[in-house]
This record gives C-alpha cells, sequence and structure tokens, in this order.
C-alpha cells in the first residue's frame, strides 16, 4: 500500500505556484513600471554595458524580482567578448 | 452621535462583496447596532435582491441625490432585524449620476443617525469605486484564494492607502479547507504575506450562501452554516472583541474519513 503510493507520481500542488506568481505580479504592480518602460530601461542599460563589453542581446534577461521583502532588478547577460578599452 | 463609515471593496468582482454586506448588515443589526446599507453599484444593483427586499424599493440613491425624494423615503426597513436599513442603487442610470461629493454627504447625514454605514462599492477601480469610497472613513476588502483576485486586493490597498485609509481590513473568503490541506488552494498566511494587513475574518466556501441568497435571507441566521458562523465572528470582531479565527479543519480530515469507512466496513 505504502509502496504503490509512493511510486504513483503526483502532480505537484498548485498552491506553490500561484504563490509564485502572485508575489512577481504584485511586485511588478506595486513597483508601478509599465511594461514599456522596462524596455526603454533594458536598451540604455544595454547601450551601456556595450560600451565595455559586447553582450549577447538574445540570451539576456532582465527582469524584477521579489524576495521576501525586497524588490530586485536582475540582469543576466551573457558576454561574448570582451572590448579593448 | 457618529457612527462608522465602512466601504467594502475587492477591485475584482464576484468575490462576495455584496453577500459580506448583507451579512454584517444583519448581524450588527441582531446586536442591536442601527445599520443602514448602501448599495453603490449604480446600473447593477444587486444588494436588494441578496437581502430580499426587491419588491419594496420606491425611491433610490440617484432619486436622493436628485432631490425627487428625502433621504428618509429612501431608506428601506428590514423588517425581520431591529434597526437595518437598505438604500438601493438605481437600476437603470449610470454612474456619473452621482459624484463622490454628493455621496460623501450622504453618508455624512447617515452617520450623524446610525451605528454603521456599509457601503457595498462595485468592482473595478472607476467612478463607482471612487463614489463608494468618498464618504467612508475605514475600509473593508473581500478576495479569494486566487491569483486573480488577491492581485486586485492588493491594487485596492494601494489606492485606498494612498486616499488615507491608514489601517483597512481583509475578508478572505470562499476558502476550501480541503483543497488548502492538500496544497492547491493557497491558505490565511500565504495571502496575509503578501497582502500584509490586518485580517478581520477568514469565511469557508459554504453552500449555503447559495441557498440564503436564492431565498434571499442572510446565512448568518442559518446556525448550522459555517458561513453562517464565520460572518458571526467578524461582527462581533467589528464590534471590538477579540474571537479567534475558526478553524479551517472542521470537514473529516483524511484519517476520520478513513476510520468511518473502515467501521462502515466492518459494521456492513
Amino acid at each position: 500500500m505504502v509502496f504503490k503510493k509512493s511510486i504513483r507520481e503526483t502532480p505537484p500542488a498548485s498552491k506553490k505556484q500561484a504563490v509564485d506568481r502572485l508575489r512577481l505580479v504584485v511586485v511588478h504592480d506595486r513597483s508601478k513600471i509599465a511594461p514599456g518602460l522596462m524596455e526603454i530601461l533594458k536598451g540604455e542599460i544595454i547601450n551601456a554595458i556595450s560600451r565595455y563589453v559586447e553582450i549577447d542581446e538574445e540570451e539576456m534577461e532582465i527582469e524584477l524580482n521579489s524576495t521576501k521583502n525586497r524588490v530586485e532588478l536582475v540582469a543576466n547577460m551573457p558576454i561574448r567578448s570582451v572590448r579593448r578599452v | 452621535m457618529s457612527g462608522r463609515v465602512i466601504v467594502v471593496t475587492s477591485g475584482k468582482g464576484g468575490v462576495g462583496k455584496t453577500t459580506v454586506v448583507a451579512n454584517l448588515g444583519a448581524g450588527l443589526a441582531l446586536l442591536n447596532r442601527k445599520t443602514v446599507l448602501i448599495d453603490a453599484d449604480i446600473g447593477l444593483r444587486n444588494l436588494d435582491v441578496v437581502m430580499g427586499l426587491e419588491n419594496r424599493i420606491v425611491f433610490d440613491l440617484v432619486d436622493v441625490v436628485e432631490k425627487n425624494c428625502r433621504l428618509r423615503q429612501a431608506l428601506i426597513k428590514d423588517k425581520r432585524f431591529g434597526g437595518l436599513y437598505l438604500l438601493p442603487a438605481a437600476q437603470t442610470r449610470e454612474k456619473d449620476a452621482v459624484t463622490p461629493e454628493q455621496m460623501a454627504r450622504i453618508c455624512d447625514e447617515l452617520k450623524e443617525e446610525f451605528d454603521y454605514v456599509l457601503v457595498d462599492s462595485p468592482a473595478g477601480i472607476e467612478q463607482g469605486f471612487k463614489n463608494a469610497v468618498a464618504g467612508a472613513s475605514e475600509a473593508i476588502i473581500v478576495t479569494t484564494p486566487e491569483v486573480s483576485a488577491v492581485r486586485d486586493a492588493d491594487r485596492i490597498i494601494g489606492l485606498l492607502q494612498a486616499a488615507d485609509f491608514h489601517d483597512p481590513l481583509l475578508i478572505l473568503n470562499r476558502l476550501r479547507p480541503e483543497m488548502i490541506r492538500r496544497g492547491d488552494m493557497m491558505d490565511v498566511d500565504d495571502i496575509n504575506d503578501i497582502l500584509a494587513i490586518k485580517l478581520l475574518g477568514i469565511i469557508p466556501d459554504d453552500e449555503n450562501i447559495i441557498i440564503s441568497t436564492n431565498k434571499g435571507e442572510p446565512v448568518i441566521l442559518n446556525e448550522h452554516s459555517r458561513a453562517g458562523e464565520a460572518f458571526r465572528n467578524i461582527t462581533r470582531r467589528l464590534e471590538g472583541e477579540e474571537v479567534p479565527l475558526m478553524s479551517m479543519d472542521f470537514d473529516l480530515g483524511i484519517f476520520e474519513r478513513l476510520r468511518r469507512l473502515w467501521n462502515r466496513g466492518n459494521k456492513g
């Protein structure tokens, strides 16, 4: 009985997804950064960084993230090469 | 005397605002508090049918604003309770038939005579919402344990705080204990963590709500209903009494169910 239960695949409970999605969406709502503004911010960050290193724009990610009690702007930018200044 | 003017709002529609208003109104009246309920949902009035008073409407909120009648004349007395009145919304008008200033004046006038003025806000954050909050100094936010409803509640809390409502209270409606136990529904703590406002109460999902609404009788009168009990608790908390949150484990746990099955099997 116990064996059968452990081997049966149970889908992960959906509450965790609800909480995670809710946290993120609430952070976006509260931070009042409109999607358009986020694109502009992204563009300017790319411009600034690109003066020093060549980044992979296809692979890069910039997003707002929430930890327990703060909002972070997290940028993940794979570097192709470093420019000689 | 100056009573409390409390707006009940949610952002999202269909989370149970009107049911909350009707039941808190009945509950407060049962505690001998003179209470008036204002349906601020002009064009989509519903509080009258939830309370079973739809056949008694003569004048409405817009008639009062346009001075077709005196405020007193538009109030419908709920004969089942001493001291419970309804000011119905107009059904054939638009939200802009009333301004926030006019709404505030009506609330001010009513709070001179009543202990509680509860305002049932329409869904949304536009004119109807602005009207509903205009005369209130306290707010109750109703939400359900769903991503969309909690998100909207968070927006509303932001708007209320910007409008100087410092301590909005939360009612968490339609909890399903069995789903919470198996991890498929957010629980009180999850939602408290996100919204971070004071919890006024939790209400379990209960078929009795639909049955009472069918009949036009507040579920708070039903002694056997869990939702009714939840509403009685919330009413007492509004009155300042410390009442512990109701347990969400009232329905049978899995072990209890297995035990019963086992017993039945042995007997049969």
